[in-house]
């Protein structure tokens, strides 16, 4: 629908009123709004505050794709949801929440992962995608789709303290697109060398800002207000309180269209991140799940329990073990024991595993156990107490 | 001196800190210079075969090198130069 067609109820100006009142925006950006449609990919600590500003300023339809569940860490940072959202759809606790800032749009739900599958079919429902996930799989995924069906990707992305954005594959005045996430990054890092947030922490007002950002270079985009942040990259470093604008140009060696395009379909994106490929899989070490764990504690048997995370964690949930963090067990093994049984523990189970290959390469241990699903699994099957994080 | 912002993730690298100062005459002797005085930082910079590796860029100034002459982009006194990686996080 052309946004000349567009009416606005006596509710709605009266809603829109300070938007109607800026010489340069007016009603003609106010109908634009109302008349544009925005795919919101991820609903978490960036999608928050973007879909609230999106929904509060009158984007017409709306689109929400997450396949998730609101859980209690989330609370911290996503200001879309409260309590009584732990253990619902993100995506349907989101349409609940919007529906009642604005009732004069349409949220719609995908209540599902943004795959190869179905990406090129709900994009093209819309006229302007926001990036909003936290994988690079999925990142790359969204720059391709975007690309591909000719829509601009509003981007941002954070970890820790540092935060990213710009606007992708904006049609130009000239006709051309803009640059977008393949110009800047040709490709993914390897898994393991950037953490995600699960990981690496966030600090919780950060997606607020970045997010808030997106939410206004989508409503840039619609508009045709201002200049957006096509062609630049935005960079926020919150410790040091610093912000700095650099060019991103078009690369000519672009797969997707640079001068001789080798890429004209979705690929497979996990491969091209290099996740589940044969040669990454570690050796596999011996498991106890916590089940079995929590019998030889009830039966007495002899053993040591090693808990590998960080003391900060430690802190926050500890199920007896005696700490020694994964990197310091090389130089700590005259605490770790060779002729009992061992077992060694973190959140996951996935740092205990890394901890025990290098006791068996570097020590020759044979007694190592690893705890299967860490504190997490414990606390679910044995220790409901326990906090998770 | 010219100066060397590093971004988060190297920063477990440079104990922390967020910028590295040294005399350099291009960007390659600068990020030289950054990796024999950090263990380990030196295989996010650059591949096997030397080369920049394609989840960063380097920047001087608000320009990337690529649009100047690469890692012999000539530096002078006070010039800044930027480490900038790809970062994921968003959701979860």
């Amino acid at each position: 629908m052309s946004h000349h067609d567009i009416t606005f109820s006596k509710e709605e100006l009266e809603r829109y009123s300070r938007h109607l009142i800026i010489p340069e925006f007016n009603i003609e950006g106010q109908k634009k709004l109302k008349a544009s449609s925005v795919l919101v990919i991820g609903s978490g600590g960036l999608g928050s505050p973007l879909l609230l500003y999106l929904a509060a300023a009158g984007v017409g339809r709306i689109g929400i794709v997450d396949f998730d569940t609101v859980d209690a860490s989330n609370l911290q940072r996503q200001v879309l949801f409260g309590v009584q959202d732990v253990g619902v759809s993100k995506a349907v606790a989101a349409e609940k929440r919007l529906s009642s800032l604005n009732p004069h749009i349409t949220i719609e739900v995908h209540d599902t992962m943004f795959t190869v599958d179905n990406a090129r079919e709900l994009v093209k429902q819309y006229d302007v995608v926001a990036d909003g996930t936290d994988n690079f799989p999925t990142r790359y995924l969204v720059n391709d789709v975007c690309v591909l069906e000719d829509k601009v990707n509003v981007y941002a992305s954070i970890f820790r303290f540092e935060g990213q954005a710009s606007v992708f594959n904006e049609l130009l005045a000239d006709g051309t697109r803009g640059p977008n996430y393949r110009d800047l990054f040709p490709s993914p890092p390897p898994p393991g060398l950037v953490p995600s947030c699960a990981e690496g922490g966030v600090i919780g007002v950060l997606p607020g800002i970045l997010g808030s950002i997106q939410a206004l270079e989508v409503l840039k985009v619609i508009s045709g207000v201002g200049d957006t942040l096509s062609g630049r990259l935005f960079l926020f470093d919150a410790t040091a309180f610093t912000t700095r604008i650099l060019k991103i140009r078009k690369n000519k060696n672009n797969p997707l269209n640079g001068e001789n395009p080798t890429q004209t379909e979705l690929i497979n994106y996990d491969q091209f991140c290099g996740i589940g490929m044969a040669s990454e899989q570690p050796r596999e070490v011996a498991e106890i799940s916590v089940l079995e764990y929590d019998q030889w504690r009830k039966d007495g048997k002899e053993h040591v329990l090693i808990d590998v995370r960080e003391p900060y964690e430690y802190g926050i949930a500890e199920m007896g073990g005696t700490l020694i963090p994964l990197a310091t067990v090389l130089e700590s093994t005259d605490r770790i024991p060779k002729d009992i049984p061992v077992v060694v523990q973190c959140r996951s189970g996935s740092r205990s595993a890394t901890a025990i290959r290098e006791l068996e390469d570097t020590h020759g241990y044979t007694n190592l156990i690893n705890l299967k699903g860490g504190i997490l699994d414990w606390q679910e099957a044995v220790q409901p107490e326990l906090a998770r994080y | 001196m010219a100066t060397l912002i590093i971004p988060t993730p190297l920063r477990k690298f440079t104990e922390g800190e967020s910028i590295y100062t040294a005399s350099a005459s291009n960007v390659k002797e600068l990020l030289v210079a950054l990796y024999t005085s950090h263990d380990g930082i030196k295989k996010h910079l650059f591949d096997d075969e030397g080369e920049l590796r394609s989840f960063i860029r380097v920047y001087l100034g608000d320009e990337d090198i690529n649009e100047l002459e690469g890692v012999n982009t000539k530096l002078e006194d006070r010039d800044e130069v930027s480490i900038i990686p790809a970062i994921a996080g968003g959701s979860k």
